[in-house]
């Protein structure tokens, strides 16, 4: 797959690579040896049948591959863009056992593309059920559920808070690594399939799941992500110049703020950033600064390079385009300058202890090895919260630590009859592929409710 | 869209607007705000909900003209649209019967204290409403908000109306007096909500304050309107805008409006410089 170069890269928002030609995704599809027992399902939280959507583009049968993949995955382009496929499909690969594995992700994307440049067709639905069902939110989980309702002959609508529909596909995930183009023509889909999505409408404030649900819709979906950042707790953290990665990005990529002044929301960079947190969202947020101009880029993390959460191919990318890791390094305070901005970082040097609770090596500040680092741009990228607001607001619905909704993981059902939830809002932050599985396990159980099949709350 | 049924020059720079949002009419309570976006290339401003109507399903928004976004939604005319609302956002005002309360507005803060002393009074409150502006041309409001209060107090920076002075110069009589209020709820410009909580705090007098930090979603996601109250950083948006005044840290408030001053002032300068000072 042709890549375009690191130094051109970093000065626009365009992909890294344009993707696999037709000849090129044959050829990769040849590869697969076609395993009696294929590992990569298993790898595949949603179970894709890999082996038999490779075999079909290793014979020039596109369109049939795009339909195998929508039997389990509604968003290829999406996920074969963005799934952290080395830990998942590729990791389980055999062929991955003595070469590179096969590029399951890059194949994926290359059916997604091809079939959304084809002009995606909405999928054959079920008759009218005469049943309404609310999602709430309008990320890929919530757009799984809301588009499998709706197959299911179920009158859905969306609510979505902000003015645009996607959830993080819109708000977090840059330009560069996933086109809005993309986004927008799979929504597109679901309009097609009659599913209504009404924007600017916050669901806890501008009308409750208990109005919902006396307004006519027999179910309610909550698919409200994990949008709410959360901070390290250090001294300086709000002095101006330091801002949430959530906030950075939602900027850039729904405000479109690297277009200001054509845009009105401005967005400031400076020109020494330091990125705190390594995961894709940290990525993201290093890369993006050096796209607006930032002269250097460090990401801070406070774990080895073994424990970044972010997927090596951002990783990659972001070394690439010249974003330095300062690895075993824990914040702790930032400090303005006379100006009152924030001037630099004070950090302490980590080494790894035993595992902690999470499974990784927990870091220990080594005593006196402290450093600073100067900067005018500070962005916290060290994870996510689900968003409060619904959980507060709605009586009946019980939570787990953190804001976490109790869910039955088989369903999906709430502690509150007629409501279900998925995704990040469940399980705290996750990935796309989990969330729009969640949303399609949802989806199961809603349509038996609405068809008085199971009463989950009895 | 949400369209704009009436337009109100209330004074210089200042504008009253109803827009049909049926949705956002029928929930919205005093202390609450709403995010609009007024085209597809504009920014999410917050402003504060001034009134509704649930039955005509219409909320009214007063707003003073800064810049590029307030001056291009004050260019619009009834009848023309709004790209984006959404709301009520934020927490509605702690409504009790607390005894005596004042209700200190300061600029357009008056539009924003006139449904919370609205609210304070049809919960059986006495409510003292101290009401200031730099100048006579300034003030509006004055016949609504004596109905919504039980005394209204007028100052004006220049003595050009009723008497000369800030309003914690008339606040600090009010807190003299036998019985002290019960509570003071202040909203307006950062300047005078701080000096109100200066003044206030000598008397031991419990002051809420409405916030307007900077502010994106409005739903707690970007954490652009984080604030320090009481030592703990809050997100203005989902545990406001209202707060325990004497625990704010205004200074670094003030600091983080700043945050793009000059971003802002190039926008405008853009803004006059295209519309030729037709707008």
């Amino acid at each position: 797959m042709s890549r375009r170069e690191p130094a051109l890269r970093i000065k626009d928002f365009e992909e890294v690579s344009p993707g696999y030609t037709a000849e090129e995704a044959v050829a990769e599809a040849n590869r697969c040896i076609q395993c009696k027992e294929p590992h990569c399902r298993d790898g595949c939280p949603v179970g894709l049948d890999i082996p038999t959507f490779i075999g079909l583009i290793a014979e020039g049968r596109f369109e049939a591959a795009a339909a195998k993949i929508r039997e389990e995955n509604l968003l290829p382009a999406v996920c074969g863009r963005v799934c952290p496929q080395e830990a998942q499909c590729e990791q389980q690969c055999t062929m991955g056992k003595k070469y590179d594995p096969v590029a399951i992700g890059r194949l994926e994307r290359f059916v997604g593309d091809f079939e959304l440049a084809r002009g995606k067709e909405a999928p054959p639905m079920a008759p009218p059920s005469g049943r309404r069902a609310a999602v709430v939110g309008s990320g890929p989980g919530a757009l799984a559920c809301a588009a499998d309702l709706a197959r299911r002959g179920h009158a859905v609508t969306i609510f979505e808070s902000l003015h645009k529909p996607g959830g993080v596909l819109t708000f977090g995930i840059p330009e560069f690594r996933l086109p809005k183009r993309v986004v927008e023509a799979e929504i597109e889909v679901l309009r097609r399939m009659d599913v209504t999505i009404e924007c600017n409408v916050v669901v806890g404030r501008t009308v409750t799941v208990d109005e919902l649900l006396e307004e006519g819709f027999s179910a309610v979906y909550i698919g409200t992500g994990a949008g709410s950042p959360r901070f390290p707790n250090i001294p300086g953290q709000n002095l101006p110049g330091v801002q949430s990665a959530s906030g950075f990005l939602t900027r850039v990529n729904l405000m479109k703020a690297y277009r200001f002044p054509e845009y009105d929301t401005p967005v400031r960079v400076g020109s020494r950033v330091v990125v705190l947190g390594g995961g894709n969202v940290a990525m993201d947020a290093a890369r993006t600064a050096l796209r607006l101009g930032a002269e250097e880029v460090r990401v801070l993390y406070r774990r080895s390079r073994e424990e970044l959460p972010a997927r090596r191919e951002e990783i990659h990318h972001a070394e690439e385009e010249g974003v330095e890791l300062m690895l075993l390094t824990a914040p702790v305070c930032c400090i303005g300058g006379e100006d009152g901005r924030i001037n630099r970082i004070e950090c302490v040097c980590c080494e790894l202890g035993d595992l902690d609770e999470s499974g990784r090596r927990r870091p220990i500040p080594i005593p006196g090895a402290g450093l600073t680092v100067e900067t005018d741009n500070v962005i916290v990228a060290i994870g996510q919260s689900p968003n409060p607001l619904i959980q507060r607001m709605t009586a009946g619905l019980e939570t787990l630590g953190r804001g976490m909704i109790k869910v039955d993981p088989e369903t999906g059902a709430t502690t509150k009859r007629g409501v279900f939830a998925g995704g990040d809002v469940v399980t705290g932050a996750a990935t796309v592929i989990l969330a729009m599985g969640a949303g399609r396990v949802a989806a199961r159980a809603i349509d038996d409710y609405l068809r008085g099949g199971n009463d989950f709350w009895e | 869209m949400f369209k704009i049924l009436e337009k109100v020059v209330l004074s210089p720079s200042v504008n009253l607007m109803k827009i049909e949002a049926p949705r956002v009419a029928g929930k919205a309570r005093a202390g609450q705000f709403l995010i609009l976006r007024v085209s597809e290339c504009g920014e999410r401003i917050p402003l504060t909900v001034a009134d509704c109507d649930p039955e005509r399903g219409t909320v009214t928004i007063v707003f003073l003209e800064v810049g590029k976004t307030t001056r291009l939604l004050g260019s619009l005319a009834a009848g023309d649209g709004i790209l984006d609302v959404v709301g009520p956002l934020g927490n509605p005002t702690e409504i009790d019967s607390f005894g005596r309360v004042v209700c200190v507005g300061g600029g357009v803060g008056v539009a924003c204290i006139y449904p919370i002393c609205r609210a304070f009074k049809e919960a059986g409150n006495e409510v003292i409403g101290i009401v200031g502006a730099r100048t006579k041309e300034l003030l509006f409001w004055e016949d609504r908000l004596r109905e919504a209060v039980n005394e209204l107090l007028i100052t004006t920076d220049d003595g050009s109306y009723v008497r000369q002075g800030f309003v914690t110069d008339v606040l600090r009589e009010v807190a003299e007096r036998e019985p002290p209020p019960d509570r003071v709820v202040a909203v307006g410009p950062l300047p005078m909500m701080r000096a109100v909580c200066g003044m206030t705090r000598e008397f031991g007098l419990k002051t809420i304050v409405s916030l307007n930090p900077i502010m994106v979603d409005g739903i707690g996601m970007c954490g652009a309107c984080r604030v320090t109250v009481g030592g703990r950083t809050r997100m203005a948006c989902v545990e406001g805008p209202e707060f325990d005044g004497h625990e704010v840290d205004f200074a670094e408030l003030a600091q983080r409006l700043r945050r793009y001053q000059d971003m802002e002032q190039e926008s405008l300068a853009r803004f006059l410089a295209e519309c030729d000072g037709q707008c």
